[in-house]
Order: C-alpha cells, then sequence, then structure tokens
C-alpha cells in the first residue's frame, strides 16, 4: 500500500521523551497519545499534521526509553510513514509490531526538505520524491520482519502462530 | 502447543563446541538459548528467555495486546515478572488504574513473581531476588533492561507488543548483535564509580555509537569495581544505543549472587550433570580468546576526574572540573542506575555532617525497600534526614518526569539517573545533568556542581 504526504524534517537523536513525554505514560488510548505527539520537539505538530504525512529524521530516531506510547502516538496522529537515516532498535521494532511503516535511509533523509511530497511503495522499498523528482532505496528488511509487517503486525503474526500450533 | 511449550526450569547448557572462530559471552548465550552451536552476527534467530519483565508502563498495552493475540495463558506463570515501580505509589488516578489492570493480571494468570507498589524498582529488585544468573536470557518490556548484564546474562529491552508475544510464545526473535569490546584499564581514584566510567565510554563513542550492538565491559578497573558498580554501566549501555551492555562473570558475581541466594534461602546454585560445576560454566560462557569482536576501545582511567552529563544527551560528558561554575536548584540520588547501597553509602559519606544548601531540593530514593533496609540498619538514612535531603519510597519516579521532583522553567538538576533529554524530568526549558551519587551528593551542600572533595 503506498503512502504519499509531506514531509517533517526533523535531525539526530529525536528520543522518546520527545516524541511523547514521560507525564503522558499513563494514558493508553492511542487517540489521547496522538495529541500530544511531537509535543517534545515541536508543540504544534499534531495540529499541524495531516493524515499521510511522513516524518523524515536523521540518526538513531526513537533512542531513549521502550514506550510503545512513542509509535502509537505517530501512528495515531496520521504519520503515515518514519523514514530515518538510522532507528533506534526498540523503536524499530515497536513500529514494525505496531504497523507503523519504517524505513531506513540515510540518502532520502539529506535529500528531502521540509514539505516536500514524498510518495512511498513499501513492497519495493522505493521512497520518491515528488518534489524534486529524485528516488531512493529504502534498506531491505530481513525475512523474518517482512513476515511480520505482511501479516499486519505482531499480533495477526502471534496469532497465527498460536493457531498453528493449536492444530 | 509445540511453540508455547513451557521452558522447564533446567539451567540452560553451555556446549563446549569450537567451530572456526570462537564467540563473545553474548553469541554463546543467544546460541544456547537458540538450541544451537553457534552463532554469527547479523544472524536473526528465535529464542527461549529464561525470564519476562514487565511494569506499570509497558504492562498495561501489553496486557491488552496479549488478549488480542487470542492468547489464554502466559506461556510459563515462573517466568514471566510484573513490578510495578514507575508511577508508584500511584500518583494519580490514571496511574491507580494501570496498577489495577497489572494486579488483576498477574492474579488471573497465577504470577509467582508479582511485585506491588514501593517494593522497589525492577532493575534493583530482580537482581536482588536472584531471579537471574550468569548465562541467561531475559527479555523485559523496559530499555534499561539491560541491567542485567552485569550478572553475565544477556538482558534486552523491548516494547509491550513484543513482551506480550514473548509473554504467549515462549520465544521471541532477536538478532545477533555484533560485540564492541571496552577495556577500562589502570587503577581509579577513590571518587570514581561505575557511573563514570560509563558516561566516559559513551561520551567517547555518542549515544548511536553502539546501536545495535552488545557493549562487553572488561579490564583492570572493572575487575575491582563491585556487582553494583556494574550494574550502573550495563543499565546505561542502552544510551550508546546498544542492545546490551555485558560483563563477563567472575568469582565477585559468583560470591555475590551466593550471598543474595542465602539471604533468602535459595541454596546452591547447581548446573546440571552435563554441564559440571557451576564455577566451571561461567568460565566456559567467558568470551573466547579468538572471538571477533567489531571493535576493541581501550581506556587509561587512572587519572580520570569523575564524570558529568551535561544537557540534552548523555554523550555530552565533561569531567566535573570545567563545570564549577553551575548554579543547581535540585539533587536526585536514586534510580536503577544509582539506587543500591553503594551508592547511598557513597552519598551518605559525602553528606555526614554537613547540610544540604537551602537552595537545593535534595531528593534520596533507594532503590528497593531491601536498600532502604540495608540503610536504614547502617544508619545512612540517618544522615540524610539530618543533612536536610527528603528521603522517598522506592519509585522511578523524578527519573522520567514521572511524578515526585517536576523540575519548574530555567532549573537545573543534578541527577544520579540515565537520561537527561530535553523535558525529561519535568518543563522543556529544564535541565538535567547525570554525574554519580559523589558529585551529587557534594553538588546538593555546594548549591553548585562540586567535585567532592571541595565539600
Amino acid at each position: 500500500m503506498e503512502v504519499r504526504g509531506r514531509a517533517w524534517k526533523f535531525g539526530d537523536n529525536i528520543d522518546t521523551d520527545l516524541i511523547i513525554p514521560g507525564q503522558y505514560l499513563t494514558v493508553q488510548d492511542p487517540k489521547e497519545l496522538g495529541k500530544h505527539c511531537m509535543e517534545g520537539a515541536d508543540r504544534d505538530f499534531a495540529s499541524k499534521v495531516k493524515s499521510g504525512d511522513i516524518l523524515v529524521a536523521g540518526q538513531n530516531f526513537g533512542c531513549g526509553s521502550s514506550r510503545e506510547h512513542a509509535p502509537l502516538a505517530l501512528k495515531s496522529c496520521g504519520v503515515g510513514a518514519v523514514i530515518a537515516s538510522s532507528f533506534a532498535r526498540i523503536f524499530f521494532r515497536n513500529a514494525v509490531n505496531i504497523g507503523l511503516l519504517v524505513l531506513e535511509s540515510e540518502e532520502a533523509y539529506r535529500k528531502t526538505k521540509p514539505q516536500d511530497e514524498l510518495l512511498i511503495q513499501p513492497e519495493l522499498g522505493v521512497i520518491k520524491n515528488l518534489t524534486t523528482g529524485e528516488e531512493f532505496k529504502a534498506a531491505p528488511y530481513p525475512p523474518l520482519v517482512a513476515g511480520i509487517i505482511q501479516a499486519g503486525g505482531l499480533v495477526p503474526y502471534v496469532r497465527m502462530r498460536l493457531q498453528s500450533s493449536e492444530k | 502447543m509445540n511453540c508455547a511449550r513451557p521452558f522447564l526450569g533446567r539451567v540452560t547448557k553451555f556446549r563446549g563446541v569450537r567451530s572456526q572462530m570462537g564467540m563473545t559471552i553474548t553469541e554463546k548465550i543467544l546460541a544456547a538459548h537458540a538450541g544451537r552451536d553457534k552463532v554469527c552476527p547479523g544472524e536473526i534467530v528465535e529464542v527461549r528467555p529464561d525470564l519476562l519483565m514487565t511494569n506499570d508502563i509497558s504492562g498495561p498495552i501489553a496486557v491488552d495486546v496479549f488478549k488480542s493475540m487470542g492468547a489464554a495463558r502466559v506461556f510459563d506463570r515462573e517466568k514471566v515478572v510484573i513490578i510495578l515501580d514507575h508511577f508508584t505509589p500511584n500518583k494519580d488516578v490514571k496511574a491507580a488504574k494501570s496498577s489495577s489492570k497489572m494486579r488483576e493480571f498477574a492474579r488471573s494468570q497465577g504470577l509467582v513473581h508479582f511485585y506491588d507498589a514501593g517494593f522497589g524498582i525492577e532493575h534493583v529488585v530482580l537482581p536482588e531476588l536472584g531471579l537471574i544468573k550468569p548465562g541467561d536470557l531475559v527479555i523485559g518490556a523496559d530499555s534499561h533492561t539491560v541491567t542485567y548484564g552485569a550478572l553475565g546474562a544477556f538482558a534486552t529491552g523491548v516494547g509491550s507488543t513484543d513482551l506480550a508475544g514473548a509473554m504467549a510464545l515462549g520465544q521471541i526473535w532477536l538478532k545477533v548483535p555484533e560485540t564492541i569490546r571496552f577495556e577500562f584499564k589502570g587503577k581509579p581514584n577513590r571518587w570514581i564509580g561505575g557511573k563514570d566510567l560509563i558516561l566516559l565510554a559513551i561520551g567517547r563513542i555518542g549515544v548511536s555509537g553502539a546501536l545495535y550492538c552488545a557493549m562487553e565491559f572488561g579490564g583492570e578497573a572493572i575487575a575491582s569495581l563491585g556487582m553494583d558498580g556494574r550494574f550502573t554501566m550495563c543499565n546505561m549501555a542502552i544510551e550508546a544505543g546498544a542492545k546490551a551492555g555485558i560483563v563477563e562473570p567472575d568469582e565477585k558475581n559468583l560470591e555475590w549472587l551466593k550471598e543474595i541466594r542465602a539471604r533468602r534461602g535459595m541454596g546452591e546454585i547447581s548446573g546440571n550433570e552435563a554441564d559440571g560445576p557451576w564455577n566451571e560454566t561461567i568460565v566456559r560462557l567467558r568470551s573466547d580468546g579468538d572471538c571477533n569482536y567489531k571493535s576493541i576501545i581501550t581506556f587509561d582511567v587512572s587519572e580520570l576526574e569523575p564524570q558529568v552529563a551535561v544537557p540534552h544527551l548523555p554523550s555530552n560528558v565533561r569531567p566535573v572540573s570545567e563545570l564549577k561554575d553551575v548554579k543547581i536548584h535540585q539533587v536526585v540520588i536514586g534510580s536503577c542506575t544509582n539506587g543500591r547501597i553503594s551508592d547511598l553509602r557513597a552519598a551518605a559519606e559525602i553528606l555526614k555532617g554537613k547540610k544540604v544548601s537551602k537552595w537545593v531540593r535534595t531528593l534520596v530514593i533507594p532503590g528497593s525497600q531491601a536498600v532502604y533496609k540495608q540503610a536504614l540498619e547502617e544508619g545512612l538514612i540517618d544522615v540524610f534526614v539530618d543533612s536536610g535531603a527528603i528521603v522517598s519510597a522506592p519509585t522511578c519516579g523524578p527519573c522520567f518526569g514521572g511524578h515526585m521532583g517536576a523540575l519548574d522553567e530555567g532549573e537545573r538538576c543534578v541527577s544520579t539517573t540515565n537520561r537527561n533529554f530535553v523535558g525529561r524530568m519535568g518543563h522543556e526549558k529544564s535541565e538535567v545533568y547525570l554525574s554519580g551519587p559523589y558529585v551529587a551528593a557534594a553538588s546538593a551542600i555546594a548549591g553548585r556542581i562540586a567535585h567532592p572533595e571541595e565539600v
């Protein structure tokens, strides 16, 4: 499924406290979390972002805490995908598990400007910058990770495994 | 149910098979838990963890996800630990609801290891309960799960959904990490603890310097470091992006475990017959001489000054002498990083017979009830109260801006915790400086960042 939207650009080491500050960790409702998304980095982000928009960041995106509230907040406020030069590993797993599209491309980060229009073709691993006409290739997923993404996240993946083990 | 087969309480066997190059301790533990003779960095393996852990932040989501996966029972009710420590004692009604949910789950699943509010901070409590031993594989829904590497275990953090999947299946996938070896040479001076050594390392490699890697700590200064200091070091491996921090098990580790287990009436640790005596097992666990490190980074710490990480990254590390003009408003001594008995002893050594500045709120938070009781018996709590510090029940509380000790705009805090990100402890324009307990206590007295010899 293609994702198309405007780029919101952030720098290196965007930590989970910036994505969703600790004071909101008693909240589990994704809608409520979405209202505070990226609050630490840009107070108005949640009101500016439109459904399908794409967050583009530098190295080590999502570093810090293991809080799944971070990818949940991003997904719930409409972010269609996160492209980063690199991801912190727990954030990457969490995003894959909850079905938030994450792609690694250093080149896409370097060559994308704020508000450029991007088109992502996840099954091809292709990121197109429709504003500049440039095209980037995202790092491929390991087969097992691709399987979880294909299943729609870890919940359907585990459900399938539990069901097949009961047969 | 093949994939959800309980992993019975046997001791994992570490095979002595050697093929081609040797393995690091991390690779050995992952191989053993994947049922393999050898694994290589970059490979993805499915492992059976010895222990899973969650808390009052990651747990409520994990419980919902667990149910939505169609799972009825956890794979093994002796291997799932729930501990309520982040917003406890309940900060507000929302926090109370999170705790209630976890209590109910623990009860309905018949979990053996449920620890309610005030018992202590997860990463202080689990080791002191004797639940982790060298060679174990632990998965926790908290990024600081890496702490247990101090015991020669492989321990890493995941999110709620991964934890839910592991509770259902008894299995989880992991990519075998490359290992970076950190050698600490020399005999550091008396003010240097685990915090200074790990800050030094993070300062050198940066907050993504060990991304996806295991950080293996060794050398003369680690051999002489106590277990509490090793917990501090492994705890902060995540701040360099690492998947795990680990120290190869030694006699000190074994003695510590024996004492803990004896105190709790747990008896001797015994390997199975094929493994031979436990002290031989831990020798086999150590990284092979011909193992393949991604890199080896060496430090001479004999002249090292206490280290402080300035805002807003744990890698912005400076020697304390460069920061003496920094006025402060609060000090926090505690957390999963530095809330153990050695940390409180260090703070009390500085605070004894002195007063904290009337302009510095000083919070001392023992990491667990056991640490609290020990501190009471040693008279440390008297020292803190007499100095004007506030002593709280064990909680993660202020470390992540959860509750207690929130900072106002423009305020600065010296904290023995692990993160100094923007807004971490309150207002987005407040600042956190990370240090060990000696510097934190000295700064509380001085009202500014201070070397322990200044007070």
